[in-house]
Order: C-alpha cells, then sequence, then structure tokens
C-alpha cells in the first residue's frame, strides 16, 4: 500500500469538491453541536436529578384550623394525629421503607417561612398557626412515595400528603422536552449531513471516473479504489466534528460556567469533565457516519 | 491458458445472444486475431476473458482461474495478470506519459524504487524513452497507444488482450504498433486481438478466429483474413456445423 499516493488521491479529491467539502463540514459541524447540546442537557438533568432527588422528601401536613373544610372537618390536627402519625411511620411495614422523618411544629415552620420569604410582605401577614405542622419522611428509595401517600391521605387530621419530587418532575420533563427536541433536529441534520457525504462521494468518483476505470482494468483492490473516497469523506467529517467538540466545549466553558453558574451559584453545573466524556463521542459518530456514508456511496456507485 | 467452452452470452435486455456457443482453446505463447463483423462478438468474448462480463452458459477458465466461479474479490488479483489495451487508449490526460505507465504500479502498490525503475525500461521497450514527460495531447495517436501498451505490460503479464488496438490509426501506425505486438508475444505473452485490419491479419500469418452473430466460424492457424472472410450474406446462415 502506498501511503503517498493514497494521500495524494485525498487532497486533489478535496481540492476538485472544495464547495461540496465545506457543506458537509458546516453540516456535520451543526449537526453534532447539536447533538452535543442535546447530551450536556441530559448531564445536566441527570446530575440535577441526583442532586434534588436526593434532597427531596414526603411532606405529610396536617390541618390547621385555616386548612379547607373538606380535608380537615375537625380543625386543628390533635395531638393525637400525631402520636398516632409518627407510631404508624415506627410500625415495622411503614419503617422498612422510611430511612429518617423528623417532625416540624409551628413554630419551626414559621421561622423556615421567615427564612425563605425575607423582605417579602407576605412574611409580615402570615401567623404560626396558619403554617401546618408538618412530618418531614425521607425514604430509602425516593420513588416509593405513594407508600406514604397511601397510608396517610384521608387520615383524619393529615390535609395532604405531597412528595416534593412531583415538582421537580414538571421541572425535568421541560428540561427533558427541550433536550428530545435537540435530539430530533439533531437527527435530522444527521441525515442531511449523511446524504450530503454520500452525494458529494458520488460526484467526487464520477469526476474521477477514468482513474477508476483503469485501476479495475489494471487490477487495483477494491479497497484500495475506495479508500481514497471513504476518506475523503472522513476527513472533511473530522473537521466538521473537532469543530462541534470545540464548539461544546466552548459552550461550557463560557455559557455554563461562565455564565449560568455565576448566576445560580447554587445550583451544580456541568462542567469541562463532562465536556470532555461527550467530544471524543462526538467525534467517534462523525467519523464513524462518515465512513460509513463515503463506504456505502461509494460500493453503490463502483457496483453501476 | 485460456480455455473456452460452449459459452453463451446474452445481455440483459438482448433479445439475441452476443456470443452462442463458442469453445476456444488458446495455449501460452499464442498470437490469435480475432475477427468478424461488427457486433459478432469480439468485444464481448475478450470482456469474458478479463472477467468484466460473465458467461450466462459454459465455461471459461484463463491462467488456471475458473472465471465463472471466482468471488469478486479475487478479481482485481486475477486483473494484475492480464493486461489490456482499446482502440480509443484510454490514457490519463493530466498525466505524463511516465505517469500513466507509472499510475499501473502505484495502484498496485509497488515501491517508487521498482517504478523508477520498471517505467523507463518498458518504455525504451515501445519506444518512447524519449518523450516519458510529454502529456498524451503532445503526443500522436501511434504513441498513444503505445503508452497504453506499455501500461498494460509494465506489469509483465501473462497474457495481452488488445481490442481493436489499431482501429485508429493509419496502415504506418499500424504496422508499427503490430511490430510492437510481435515482440511482446515473443517474449513469452499470449496476445489476443480482436481486429478489423484486413490486411494487418494477412500480413502476419497468425491463428485466426473468425466470429460470425456469436459463433465461430473458423478457426485457421497460420491462415489470412481472405480465406477466412465469407461472403457478407452467408454471415446469417448457421454455418458452423458445416465447416467445422
Ligand atoms: N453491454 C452490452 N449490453 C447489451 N448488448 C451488448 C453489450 N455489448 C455488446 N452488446 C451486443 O452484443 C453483440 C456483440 O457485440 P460486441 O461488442 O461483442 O461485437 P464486436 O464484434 O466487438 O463488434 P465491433 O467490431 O463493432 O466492436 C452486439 O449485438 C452488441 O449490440
Ligand atoms: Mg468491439
Amino acid at each position: 500500500m502506498r501511503l503517498g499516493f493514497v494521500f495524494r488521491e485525498i487532497t486533489q479529491g478535496l481540492r476538485r469538491n472544495i464547495s461540496m467539502v465545506v457543506s458537509i463540514i458546516l453540516v456535520t459541524f451543526l449537526s453534532l453541536t447539536f447533538v452535543g447540546t442535546a447530551g450536556l442537557l441530559q448531564a445536566q438533568i441527570g446530575q440535577m436529578k441526583t442532586y434534588w432527588y436526593d434532597r427531596a422528601q414526603v411532606a405529610i401536613y396536617l390541618c390547621t384550623n385555616t386548612s379547607p373544610t373538606d380535608a380537615c372537618p375537625q380543625g386543628e390536627a390533635s395531638p393525637d394525629v400525631k402520636t398516632a402519625v409518627e407510631a404508624k411511620l415506627h410500625d415495622p411495614t411503614l419503617a422498612s421503607f422510611v430511612s429518617k422523618f423528623y417532625f416540624e411544629d409551628h413554630q419551626a415552620a414559621y421561622e423556615k417561612f421567615q427564612q425563605q420569604f425575607k423582605g417579602n410582605t407576605v412574611a409580615k401577614y402570615v401567623t404560626k398557626e396558619q403554617l401546618n405542622e408538618t412530618f418531614w419522611v425521607k425514604l430509602k428509595d425516593p420513588n416509593k412515595s405513594a407508600v406514604i401517600a397511601e397510608t396517610f391521605t384521608g387520615v383524619a387530621g393529615v390535609e395532604e400528603v405531597r412528595d416534593q419530587r412531583s415538582y421537580l418532575d414538571q421541572i425535568f420533563s421541560i428540561l427533558n422536552a427541550a433536550s428530545i427536541a435537540a435530539i430530533g433536529i439533531a437527527v435530522i441534520m444527521l441525515a442531511s449531513s449523511v446524504l450530503l457525504i454520500s452525494t458529494t462521494i458520488r460526484l467526487s468518483a464520477f469526476s474521477r471516473r477514468r482513474e477508476i476505470g483503469i485501476m479495475r482494468l489494471v487490477g487495483a483492490s477494491n479497497f484500495f479504489i475506495q479508500l481514497p473516497f471513504i476518506l475523503e469523506g472522513v476527513v472533511a467529517a473530522t473537521v466538521g466534528s473537532l469543530l462541534a467538540g470545540v464548539a461544546v466545549l466552548g459552550l461550557i466553558q463560557f455559557f455554563v460556567q461562565g455564565y449560568l453558574a455565576q448566576r445560580l451559584p447554587l445550583t451544580s453545573f456541568v462542567d469541562i469533565s463532562d465536556g470532555m466524556v461527550i467530544v471524543p463521542l462526538l467525534v467517534v459518530l462523525g467519523v464513524l457516519l462518515a465512513g460509513l456514508a463515503s463506504g456505502v456511496a461509494i460500493r453503490r456507485y463502483l457496483k453501476i | 491458458m485460456i480455455s473456452i467452452s460452449n459459452v453463451t452470452k446474452t445481455y440483459k435486455g438482448a433479445a439475441k445472444p452476443a456470443l452462442d456457443g463458442v469453445s476456444l482453446e488458446i495455449e501460452k505463447g499464442d498470437f490469435v486475431f480475432l475477427v468478424g463483423a461488427s457486433g459478432s462478438g469480439k468485444s464481448s468474448l475478450l470482456r469474458l476473458m478479463l472477467r468484466e462480463e460473465v458467461p450466462s452458459k459454459g465455461a471459461v477458465f484463463v491462467l488456471g482461474e475458473n472465471l465463472v466461479a471466482i468471488p469478486s474479490r479475487r478479481v482485481p488479483y486475477f486483473r494484475r495478470k492480464i493486461g489490456v489495451v482499446f482502440q480509443d487508449f484510454r490514457l490519463l490526460p493530466n498525466k505524463t506519459v511516465f505517469q500513466n505507465v507509472a499510475f499501473t504500479l502505484e495502484v498496485l502498490g509497488k515501491s517508487s524504487a521498482f517504478i523508477s525503475e520498471a517505467v523507463p525500461e518498458v518504455l525504451n521497450l515501445v519506444g518512447l524513452g524519449e518523450k516519458a514527460d510529454r502529456f498524451p495531447n503532445e503526443l500522436s495517436g501511434g504513441d498513444q497507444q503505445r503508452v497504453a501498451v506499455a501500461r498494460a505490460i509494465v506489469n509483465k503479464p501473462a497474457i495481452l488482450l488488445a481490442d481493436e488496438p489499431t482501429g485508429n490509426l493509419d496502415p504506418a501506425t499500424s504496422a508499427g504498433i503490430m511490430s510492437l505486438l510481435e515482440k511482446i508475444n515473443q517474449t513469452g505473452t499470449t496476445v489476443v486481438m480482436a481486429t478489423h485490419d484486413v490486411g494487418t491479419v494477412d500480413r502476419l500469418k497468425k491463428r485466426v478466429v473468425e466470429l460470425a452473430g456469436g459463433h465461430i466460424l473458423r478457426d485457421d492457424r497460420k491462415s489470412g483474413y481472405q480465406h477466412a472472410l465469407p461472403n457478407t450474406d452467408q454471415i446469417e446462415l448457421p454455418l458452423q456445423g458445416g465447416l467445422e
């Protein structure tokens, strides 16, 4: 195998089809940037899920005098209710699900409320008695919150059982929808870059049909004939995917870390180390797709 | 060396076969002319020997390879042992004479040391040693065909197939190409050449295989074209049995 010869063929092919090659580079660049962004979004969702789900608890809100009467007909929960709830949580059937729980009385709820809504006018008007006394339950398996809900919903003196994750799930489903949309766009763009690559390779083969004819006549192996064309597609796509990698890393460095993380200091965001996982995958994906697309294209062309 | 038995070739969509029950043996070192009217099947027969086509029926053996059964990935390696020349030269216009010949060796993966030795040698053999740096459009037709011959034999093939190699050349130039082919034949290369060139066939006194309508009409060793050439209105008749 003469590498010099193959190399010369590739550079010639790239130069002859320069505008097509540039469009391959741009399309792979854009589509893989989308794929990378979708990947980052998924990584971000994953990170937030582990962070927040870990901290999410199930709240058993006890009735107050201001609770709606259909849930709490007898008003403020009596101390008996508290002991009953506590007993049930200690009961072996439930205890096996519960990691730990604690009771938040009116005073504690009031202090927490005052802290959360500092400076807000509601803080001034709310009274201790209006805020629910609450059992905060942390589960061993956060997915099993239904057990708590089934046990305590409808029990006299319990206003409501709520899994904090239900709030988180709304946020995550929005983020998820965004990343699915990004993946959808990425798939369409990847498909068009695959088509573009095969068209370009066919054009390139057509412009070199004399050489191909002579190569086949003198007995060049199929692999040797096809290799320059496959590499042509791969080289262009590699350039595109490297650009996409740079774009994804730039997005992390300057947008996520440089902007979002500054503005929302309490949330943990994806960082360069996540990018270092995604970028090699992007490049591999780009190279594989280009190799496949141009390989199939040139094989089809040569068969005719 | 080349063994063709009972070969029928019907092209896709064609009503009549291009070759019909053709059998032919060619020995090592033979020089064979394929003659016959246009459309009689000469090129088709050459394409079968090169495994550019496969027969619809019958068997083709070339250099010990069964060309009906050979797997397609082995075809390139088979073709390395065969040289081919065409009427239209098929040179690469953007490459010099040297590069055109070197191209064959390059795509076969030969070293540049080997190439820089083998190419001038073969160019001297065909008489183009001085014109190595010319481009094809700076050469006469005869010289272009010499380049094509050089390209075909630079890898020292056992068989040279030539499809009307003198078809575009005047008689004097044709004679030059023919003596080149004879010279190549004398080094042991089997030559099979399709031609319409009556004068050449007559002069060289080689084996002549005549085709008509896809049949072998006549296979004469040491015969001239005249004896082989039938009356034109006989071509359509089923003459094969009578003459064999
Ligand atoms: N690729 C093809 N597809 C269909 N028919 C073909 C093909 N090649 C040749 N033929 C037909 O097969 C028959 C034999 O053609 P072939 O080219 O072998 O003749 P030939 O003797 O070489 O003629 P010529 O002297 O004009 O070159 C002709 O009828 C031709 O039309
Ligand atoms: Mg012909």
